[in-house]
């Protein structure tokens, strides 16, 4: 297989690797490289400035806000959509009721009208996702309020996104609806694999639901579990935050920053204030907070790996 | 249900309920009430969450065939006629049509270009030996954990000085770029799982490298092509961040986009029921080519995270 082996390599890769380095890893580097200069991004002259941006960004108010944020969706978003997501599945495929001369194990009835129904929203658009609830959260003729005012709860209507204290969770809120079923069907379908004599044992020894979820499904679904914690802390960090914050609260960025996460504040300093070099900066810090939160989820996660 | 299963509805409470499987007695009254309880609850909160999937999307759809009046006064209430005009206006007066088409040309042009140079990227990287293999292989992987925002606000310099900004061929580029990374991975693993056999024997028949690639490896790697092309066929679709920093002209605006404008511009004119209308024209066709594609499209999806 050795004739014209490197020449057929090389032109193989020459097209996908020159596209891909172009437009994703180059500018990767180039931005780096701009977090140390004064470039605001609407004339080509610029300087280096060494830490300023850097320095300048430890003292700023809204940067240390939008951090706060993407933390809080780093951290609880995995954990909410991924929890409801595990039981979700744990009841669809484990939670059935015996039926007699039935399988050992089988699922609630309807299990695959379940699947198909909450993965709906992952095949839509997350900025459609988003218009749609800034519809149902408007505080005068959404859905939310006026079907509160319709059981007779007329004193309990919040403002929803413009509420500062609130903002931030009906936004969490959209991205858990949004996600939770992506997990759901992932989920089943690593629970699908394992193999039904394992749970038959634990029936045996008289096992209840709790205890097999807790000491049979979720050990051997730890694999699966991690990757999706690490794959949905990315997404909360990245570009779904920015989808639903940037088309769902005022601002954008809600009332009093109150929504601002850090890769909506990147885009408002690059393509809104022409600061294109300080957003740089922020988008390093967001790369940073994305690599550790990586690396502490795969370290946390470590487990011995169970096979089965 | 005479073999009641032994159910606890706490964690702390499962050792003290034992019960054999097929105790001929069955087990105690008291717990199979309990097992029946937590089954009550279970389901409810099952069917709990499907309504509240559903709802959101039917009160759009109704909503869509209301007119402006009733939408403000009653948000919840069937539309009194169906007001079809809503539909007819979104579609041509606030240009969802034109996104329509803009959005099919740019992800059209970009699913081939990702599926061609993926898999040829992926196959070089499965199938040959050669130094620096494992480094553009995780060079490629390396761009899915990356901040993709980091990487735009230079992009958006690069791709303004080559001339490509607001053109429908710049933004498939970019489309292209930023989806190799998942495809070279997903597809890198799928080549390396087809025998080697039926390569190494057409190659020895005299059949050049370039042709066992398109006319033998291609087609067996059918599968993975699908599965890689649904999930990426739906994030180009869906792609919102890309074309809100790298495509501004009001007339190339893809349907995310234009549905967003649409939104902020509506907010001036009043237009909600057309707003309504292009906002499940827009969710609808993939709802619908979901549902009849359900198998491969979950297969797709959830491919990846599986490996």
């Amino acid at each position: 297989m050795q004739h014209g082996k490197y020449r057929f390599i090389v032109g193989f890769l020459t097209v996908p690797l020159g596209l891909y380095a172009l437009f994703v890893i180059w500018p990767f580097i180039q931005s780096i490289y701009y977090s140390f200069t004064d470039w605001t991004g609407l004339s080509p002259e610029f300087r280096m400035i060494g830490f300023g941006n850097y320095e300048r960004m430890l003292e700023d108010e809204v940067f240390w806000k939008s951090l706060q944020h993407s933390l809080l969706f780093a951290v609880l978003l995995p954990l909410v959509t991924l929890g409801l997501a595990l039981f979700f599945a744990f009841m669809i495929n484990v939670g059935g009721r015996r039926r007699r001369g039935g399988p050992v194990i089988s699922g609630v009835r309807g299990s695959a009208f379940y699947k198909i129904v909450y993965f709906f929203p992952q095949v839509l658009s997350i900025a459609i996702v988003a218009l749609l609830f800034a519809f149902a959260y408007n505080p005068n003729s959404g859905a939310i309020n006026s079907a509160l005012r319709a059981v007779g709860l007329d004193g309990v209507q919040p403002l929803w996104l413009g509420d500062p204290d609130l903002a931030l969770w009906c936004v969490m809120a959209v991205l858990v609806w949004s996600t939770v079923g992506f997990f759901v069907v992932l989920f089943s379908a690593g629970m699908a694999s394992i193999p039904a004599d394992l749970y038959e044992a634990a029936l045996l020894d008289g096992a209840g639901r709790a205890t097999t979820f807790f000491k049979v499904t979720l050990p051997l679904l730890w694999d699966t579990v991690q990757s999706g914690w690490v794959y949905m802390g990315i997404l909360a960090l990245g570009a779904e935050s920015f989808a639903v914050v940037q088309i769902m609260t005022t601002g954008p960025g809600g009332p009093d920053y109150s929504t601002t996460v850090m890769v909506l504040y990147v885009y408002q300093k690059a393509f809104r204030d022409g600061q294109a070099a300080y957003a740089t900066t922020i988008g390093v810090a967001l790369l940073v907070v994305t690599l550790a939160f990586a690396a502490i989820v795969m370290k946390l996660g470590r487990r011995e790996r169970l096979e089965y | 249900m005479k073999t009641t299963e032994a159910t606890a509805p706490v964690p702390a409470e499962s050792g003290a309920t034992i019960s054999k499987v097929d105790a001929p007695a069955g087990p105690p009254p008291k717990e199979k009430k309990e097992g029946a309880v937590l089954n009550v609850f279970s389901h409810g909160v099952l069917v709990i969450w499907a309504i509240m999937v559903v709802l959101p999307l039917l009160w759009a759809v109704m909503t869509s065939f209301k007119d402006d009046r009733s939408i403000f006064s009653s948000p919840w209430s069937l539309p009194d006629t169906l007001h079809f005009d809503n539909w007819s206006r979104a579609w041509t007066q606030a240009h969802m049509g034109d996104y329509f088409f803009n959005t099919i040309l740019v992800v059209g042009g970009s699913l081939v270009g990702t599926l061609v140079l993926g898999s040829m990227a992926a196959y070089v990287l499965a199938r040959f030996d050669f130094p620096g293999n494992r480094f553009i292989y995780f060079l490629f992987i390396g761009g899915m954990s990356f901040p993709i925002m980091l990487a735009l606000v230079p992009l958006f310099f690069v791709v303004d000085n080559m001339g490509l900004l607001n053109t429908v061929h710049g933004l498939i580029l970019v489309y292209i770029a930023y989806s190799l990374p998942f495809t070279v991975f997903f597809l890198t693993a799928f080549f390396r799982t087809l025998p080697t056999s039926i390569a190494e024997a057409a190659f020895v028949d005299g059949a050049s490298h370039t042709r066992t690639f398109f006319q033998i490896m291609l087609p067996m790697a059918k599968p993975g092509l699908i599965s890689v092309g649904i999930f990426n066929f739906l994030g180009q679709w869906n792609q919102y961040m890309l074309p809100t920093v790298l495509n501004t002209d009001p007339d190339k605006r893809v349907l995310t986009q234009g549905l967003v404008q649409l939104a902020v511009s509506q907010g001036y004119k009043g237009d909600w029921s057309g707003l309504f209308a292009g906002l499940v024209m827009a969710m609808l066709p993939v709802l619908a080519a979901y549902i009849v594609f359900q198998r491969q499209v979950v297969a797709g999806l959830t491919a990846g995270a599986l490996k």
